[in-house]
């Protein structure tokens, strides 16, 4: 019998989140974060983990939640990836849950938006349903088309023509923002 | 692989290098007996190895070899340019098994015949053909009385270990290990060095002193915070350990440095043998000289400016240096000069490759650049030598019409510019036409640690290494409000009376921009590519020494950052890439377009109410102002460029004649032939006074023709509303108003071109009619 699986729970908005328990490497709360400007809005800044630079990512903005208010303090949820070390940055903790994979079923094609790309299903608890984010893809901001257009202008790309030998700089696509259609 | 292959592999790459070295050093040096005993025992040890491990073709190539040093040794014959082809294939020719035994286990597919028939009858028939360079036989006696090593002694056969290999590097103290030079090992015994080196150095795997590196970084980052955690406590005891601490971290930081360090002849030991092959395929005599071998530097650096600095010596044999014919025609000596120097200055390690050959040409330069459309017509004309020759360092650029084999594609120098600056470098070009060119590339000692400076800039600390630092301005008080002037809304500050580009960091990052309320402008002076802008921050703080750690891929995007790091106080801060910055903001390379680009979009905004002015300062200083309208452009001549014809200057333009006015002197005749006062004299004074080496013309659409008009300098381009005017007080003149707050002048030029030179009036006419005919 394999099939009971470890979640690091948290919570998001009153969404229940977890995370597989063998990717969560600590879950800590750290206030000193240094901001960084130009950054996707999902990167919160960067936090000194014991000597180490973490980069931190907001899963609110990762899944266009709205904002923590100035008094609500993240909770840092660290996870190891083959990308290194990466903080997310979640309302509060919860337990660790073992759940049963027959309670499991994947997000219904009525989710859309980047909650798709990033929810790969709910486990049915007797309570509530807990939502299971796929790891690789949530600290991935490369793939996805958000938000840079919050912080980016035209004066502010760099000129092509001017700058061959840099990449040029993050695309701009206007979507408007989808929230979580479920639930 | 077994051990004793991997030994060999090690060994005898260590050796090739030398071989390299020896060779070339044999060409000019027949007689050095020392290095030829030098090869004869490498190549006897590669053989004996070669033959014991089952490498049968490398074992016939070696064995070929061996016996023409042999006849080599006891002065039967001398070595010779032939000789040392021959011999370096040998070199080739081993390293090519090496490879193929690197690969697969096995001895290659190359076929040796050929060289080891080449090699057996240059041994045969040397006699004929080495008789012109063959000495008097006399000479050569000697040399086989005198006893040579014996190959076989132990102690002697082991080549002291000096070259970089992939696998291993070589820790030693610098004065231990012997520079790989040109200058044979005459001084000292051949045993007793390779005993010493044998003695006190010790293999080290680099994975090994990577690793140390690392470490070392992070303590000097735990230093900084327990100094910085140390200000606030008041036991003396633990002050006292806290300082010790200190010293120690830094002492050790050196040394674990100085494991890494590596004398930068490492890299240069072969490039007497690229010099020598480059010349003898170009038909050209280049005469190589290094000095400053024993230099060191960062294990990683060395490996960084490998290739760019073959590629710059390869540039040098192949563009550079004129072939002999040409030399002796431009009265120089046959002979190319070819130098690489390098020595430290400014903690950083400088690199200079000198040669004595034609220079870069910057009409040249001009021509293809425009030919290429890399830059337009007029921003060449505009563009200084120096400025023209660096050109050479854009993508896809060559000034050479032909494509060698070994450069003329036009992507080098581009490559060797990044390559360089990726480690923090600087290069530069200087070049003279017919005498030379130098590149001169600026190296930092190492990458793990830099020395940066920290600012803050809207609420949070930024570090800017401080190889990228030139100087910081402070303005305070009415400086502070009035220092920093605008040209179109760019924002400019004068530098010992350049003009500085300036940036607002918080402006860049998007932070608050409240800089107003301050009362101080804080200016960090950058350097970026050939570029300086000054940087505007909120404050300037401490110089710290930082550990670059690399921003995780999220943020790999953004090009303002080098990288982050943790500060004595343990917050992480970012570190500005400062050449990525200045290119976001258009900084490095935006000079020369800016009134061009400013010239059109203005003009093109012409529907608006209000009209376009174009400000200048004549020479002798006052402020005027022309409708941007009836400006075409605005153009920099070099001082040489002007001609003389009647009692009037003038310029080739676009190839017609441009008439050139100087505004101050031409509205003074106005007024004198009014009858006021002259002040004549104190205007010429002015116009000679300024000695530039450029003039500043604006060139203004008559009817037919242009007419070039003289100034000081160019203002600013400016759209504004007139109001506050007044009538003229001068001919020449139409109005004065106050534009950007300062009373301006309004220049008439249809009546100061109509009464100081009425001849092109008449000109313009004289077409006119002719053209309605």
């Amino acid at each position: 019998m394999n099939d009971e699986h470890q979640y690091c729970t948290f919570y998001l908005c009153d969404l229940y989140f977890g995370l597989p328990v063998l990717n969560v490497q600590e879950v800590i709360r750290i206030q000193t974060m240094t901001r960084v400007p130009l950054a996707p809005p999902s990167v919160r800044g960067l936090i000194n983990l014991r000597g180490q630079i973490v980069t931190a990512l907001d899963l609110r903005r990762q899944l266009d939640l709205p904002d923590r208010l100035p008094d609500e303090l993240p909770v840092n949820v660290v996870i190891q990836t083959d990308d290194g070390v990466v903080s997310l940055l979640v309302d509060e903790i919860g337990d660790v849950l073992s759940v049963s994979e027959h309670d499991f079923e994947s997000s219904p094609p009525t989710l859309q938006g980047t909650a798709r790309e990033l929810i790969l299903g709910a486990y049915k608890l007797p309570d509530r349903l807990l939502l299971i984010l796929d790891t690789e893809r949530t600290i991935n901001l490369t793939n996805q088309s958000r938000g840079v257009g919050r912080q980016t202008d035209a004066h502010l790309l760099p000129d092509e023509t001017e700058s061959p030998r840099r990449p040029s700089g993050p695309q701009v696509r206007h979507d408007s923002p989808n929230r979580l259609r479920f639930l | 692989m077994n051990d004793v292959i991997r030994e060999f592999l090690l060994e005898t790459h260590e050796n090739l290098a030398q071989l390299d070295t020896d060779l070339i050093t044999l060409e000019k040096k027949p007689t050095e007996r020392e290095t030829l005993a030098r090869v004869f025992r490498t190549l006897h040890s590669v053989k004996g190895t070669a033959g014991f491990i089952g490498l049968m073709k490398l074992q016939a190539v070696v064995h070929a070899a061996e016996s023409l040093l042999s006849k080599l040794r006891i002065g039967e014959i001398v070595f010779n340019q032939r000789i040392a082809t021959a011999m370096l294939g040998v070199v080739d020719a081993i390293r090519q098994v090496l490879a193929a035994i690197e690969a697969d286990g096995s001895e290659g597919t190359g076929d040796y015949t050929v060289l080891i028939q080449q090699l057996d009858r240059l041994r045969e028939t040397s006699g004929v053909v080495g008789v012109p360079e063959t000495p008097p036989r006399a000479a050569a006696v000697p040399s086989t009385s005198s006893p040579t090593p014996s190959p076989l002694d132990p102690a002697t056969s082991p080549s002291p270990p000096v070259a970089s290999s992939p696998l291993s590097a070589v820790v030693a103290s610098s004065s231990l290990v012997p520079p790989v030079s040109e200058q044979p090992a005459t001084e000292t015994p051949t045993e007793l060095r390779g005993s010493a080196v044998a003695d006190t150095t010790l293999r080290v795997d680099v994975g090994l002193l990577d690793k140390l590196m690392v470490l070392m970084g992070e303590l000097v980052l735990t230093r900084n915070q327990i100094v910085q955690f140390s200000l606030s406590q008041e036991n003396t005891a633990f002050l006292g350990t806290v300082q010790r601490f200190n010293l120690l971290t830094t002492e050790l930081q050196t040394n674990v440095m100085k494991t890494r360090m590596q004398p930068i002849g490492n890299v240069w030991s072969k490039f007497p043998r690229v010099v020598r092959d480059l010349s003898v395929a170009c038909g050209k005599q280049v005469r190589f000289e290094m000095d400053g071998q024993e230099t060191e530097l960062d294990k990683t650096i060395i490996e960084a400016i490998r290739d760019p600095l073959t590629h710059m010596i390869r540039n040098a044999v192949d563009h550079g240096i004129e072939s002999p014919e040409v030399r002796v025609s431009a009265g120089k000596f046959p002979v190319g000069q070819l130098s690489l120097h390098a020595f430290h200055e400014g903690g950083k390690v400088i690199i200079e490759i000198v040669d004595d050959g034609g220079g870069i040409d910057p009409q040249r330069v001009r021509e293809k650049a425009v030919r290429s459309k890399t830059v337009s017509a007029e921003n060449a004309a505009r563009m200084s030598d120096s400025e023209l020759v660096n050109l050479v360092f854009l993508p896809g650029f060559s000034t050479t019409d032909k494509i060698t084999h070994f450069s003329g594609r036009g992507v080098g120098m581009d490559i060797v510019r990044t390559n360089i600056e990726k480690i923090g470098g600087v290069v530069d070009i200087n070049s003279r036409v017919g005498q030379g060119t130098t590149v001169r590339m600026m190296i930092p000692l190492t990458l793990a640690i830099i020395p940066v400076l920290t600012v803050t800039s809207g609420g949070e600390r930024y570090c800017i290494p401080q190889v990228n630092l030139l100087e910081l301005v402070r303005l305070e008080g009415e400086q502070a409000t009035r220092g920093i002037e605008s040209i179109h809304g760019t924002p400019v500050y004068r530098l010992r009376g350049n003009l500085l580009p300036v940036v607002y960091l918080d402006e860049q990052l998007r932070g608050d921009s409240n800089r107003a309320a301050t009362g101080e402008i804080n200016i960090v002076v950058l350097q970026a590519d050939d570029r300086q802008f000054g940087l505007v921050v909120d404050a300037i703080h401490d110089t710290e020494e930082i550990v670059v750690k690399p921003l995780q891929k999220q943020l790999k995007g953004i090009t303002a950052f080098a990288g982050a790091t943790i500060l004595g106080d343990g917050r992480v801060s970012l570190i500005l890439d400062v050449v990525g910055l200045a290119q976001r903001t258009n900084v490095s390379g935006a000079r020369v377009r800016v009134l061009d680009e400013k010239a059109r979009g203005v003009s093109e905004a012409t529907s608006s109410r209000q009209e376009s002015l174009l400000l200048f300062r004549t020479t002798d200083g006052g402020r005027m102002a022309v409708p941007l309208a009836v400006v075409v452009r605005l153009e920099e001549f070099p001082r040489a460029a002007l001609e003389r014809v009647g009692n009037r200057d003038v310029v080739q333009y676009r190839g017609e004649i441009l008439p050139l006015l100087e505004i101050s002197r031409e509205l003074h005749r106005l007024v004198r032939r009014r009858g006021r006062p002259v002040r004549e004299r104190r205007v010429e004074q002015a116009a000679t006074h300024s000695t530039d080496d450029t003039i500043q013309v604006v060139v203004y659409a008559g009817d037919t023709r242009h007419v070039g008009l003289r100034v000081g300098s160019i203002l600013d381009i400016v759209e504004e509303d007139i109001t506050a005017r007044s009538d003229a007080n001068r001919p020449g003149v139409l109005f004065t108003a106050v534009v950007q707050g300062r009373v301006t002048e309004f220049l008439d030029v249809d009546a100061m071109i109509r009464a100081s030179a009425p001849e092109l009036v008449v000109a313009k006419t004289a077409v006119a009619t002719h053209s309605t005919e």
